[in-house]
């Protein structure tokens, strides 16, 4: 704040939520968007640079210092990095046994995914708000929002994923009859056909959008807590953000758990013949 | 809240990276962890098999030391018998020969002191002869009296 003093509050807020945005200009030419009234101009066919940038670093770098352990795997001498990684994948399979009964090796991969990835992308909360900002400011970005999970997209864009893995593993296993009698004849009995139709509709709904929204806010608010204790002089702001950055490590791990738990029970009820 | 395209990139993404990590990073390390676990199962049964192996060697060594120790002392009683036999007829084949030699000297002394008489007889008999002869030279002529001298002589 003290580095940006020509900004008011409300434009400093403004500025911290506002995505670098890539998109099409309305006159037909490709660019960044300059201000928040431009990237809006943009419409649905843009990208924001920074959430995709930051999440794809953030998830290769998961995927390849996992598959660099995996590796150089010691059976009979783990070291202490690998014992990290191992009490990792422990504890996602014991949460995949505990929860998934069916058989798909898709499913504790895709568990590990979610988990770490999403843990990842929470972690960049604990920055410093201003940090990569100022520095990218330096380079001349105008605008960088370093949480990709605080960005609607990505959390969308995971239980929309999530969404097509749950229809297409229903269809799968219980048939496409199977499937839409789950839905049709549940929970009222044959004659209720479009009451049932529609409390299970809304509930199938309802579950990736809850997923990408309780994600999406866990992390959005957190982030907002942070750019406002941002706005106090620094020497106050530490004895705010320090409480709060420990508090947020639990929701940051908290958020990632519950994500992929229910990743786990979504594809467990997907894979569930007999109802 | 602002939805754009950026929810395709990140769909894609998500897509990607699930399918790297079920390909190329959750086999090798499932992989592993489970040949630990079967690696520590098996060194764990092999410890048990080591114990119990160990406990019946030692059981069979005992046997054995109790079976020496019995056989040792069977040996020491017989060996201890045995010398007990040996100084029993020792003693009394030294007995008998003992016996013997108290023989044969009481028969050597006999014998001697028969000689000894004999011989002492004979002198005596000589002495009263040349006495008796002396005595008699005037009277009795050794001739005629032979027969009587040499009864007495006999019976010294």
């Amino acid at each position: 704040m003290s580095t940006n003093s020509a900004l008011t509050s409300g434009e400093y807020i403004k500025h911290h939520l506002q995505n670098l945005t890539y998109g099409q200009f309305p006159d037909g030419e490709w660019g960044i968007a300059h201000s928040a009234a431009e990237a809006k101009a943009m419409g649905f066919w843009a990208f924001h640079l920074d959430t995709l940038g930051f999440s794809f670093v953030l998830g290769a770098l998961f995927l390849l210092v996992f598959r660099r352990v995996g590796k150089n795997m010691t059976i009979s001498t783990p070291s202490g990095f690998q014992n990290f990684i191992e009490s990792i994948i422990d504890f996602i399979n014991e949460n995949v046994s505990g929860s998934f009964n069916g058989k798909n090796p898709l499913i504790a991969p895709l568990a590990l995914t979610c988990f770490v990835w999403i843990v990842l992308m929470n972690t960049m909360d604990l920055l410093p708000v201003d940090l990569l900002p100022q520095i990218a400011a330096l380079a001349g970005v105008e605008y960088l929002k370093v949480v990709p999970t605080a960005d609607p997209n990505a959390t969308f864009g995971m239980s929309l994923g999530i969404f097509i893995l749950m229809i297409y593993y229903s269809i799968k296993n219980k048939g496409l009859g199977g499937f839409i009698g789950e839905l049709a004849f549940h929970p009222f009995g044959k004659m209720m056909f479009p009451v049932n139709l529609l409390l299970e509709g809304i509930g199938l709904l309802a579950r990736p959008v809850s997923l990408a929204l309780r994600l999406f806010g866990n992390m959005y608010a957190g982030e907002l807590i942070f750019i406002l204790i941002a706005l106090f002089p620094y020497w106050i702001g530490w004895s705010l953000s320090l409480p709060w950055a420990i508090f947020h490590i639990l929701i940051v791990l908290l958020q990632g758990f519950i994500f992929m738990t229910l990743v786990i029970v979504y594809m467990d009820m997907a894979h569930q013949t007999e109802h | 809240m602002n939805i754009n395209a950026t929810l395709f990139g990140q769909m894609i993404m998500f897509a990607m990276f699930t399918w790297f990590c079920m390909k190329f990073v959750w086999p090798p390390l499932v992989a592993a962890m489970e040949e630990r676990k079967k690696r520590i199962e098996s060194g764990l049964l092999a410890a048990e098999r080591g114990l119990s192996e160990h406990k019946e060697a030692q059981q069979k060594s005992q046997e054995i030391l109790a079976a020496s120790k019995d056989q040792a002392a069977e040996i020491i009683a017989n060996a201890g018998r045995q010398a007990a036999t040996m100084v029993e007829d020792a003693k009394g084949v030294a007995a008998e020969q003992a016996d013997k030699i108290k023989l044969n000297a009481k028969a050597q002394i006999e014998q001697e002191s028969k000689r000894v008489k004999n011989e002492l007889k004979e002198q005596v008999s000589g002495l009263v002869m040349q006495g008796v002869s002396s005595v008699l030279a005037k009277e009795v002529d050794a001739r005629t009296h032979q027969d009587m001298l040499g009864k007495l002589a006999q019976t010294l």
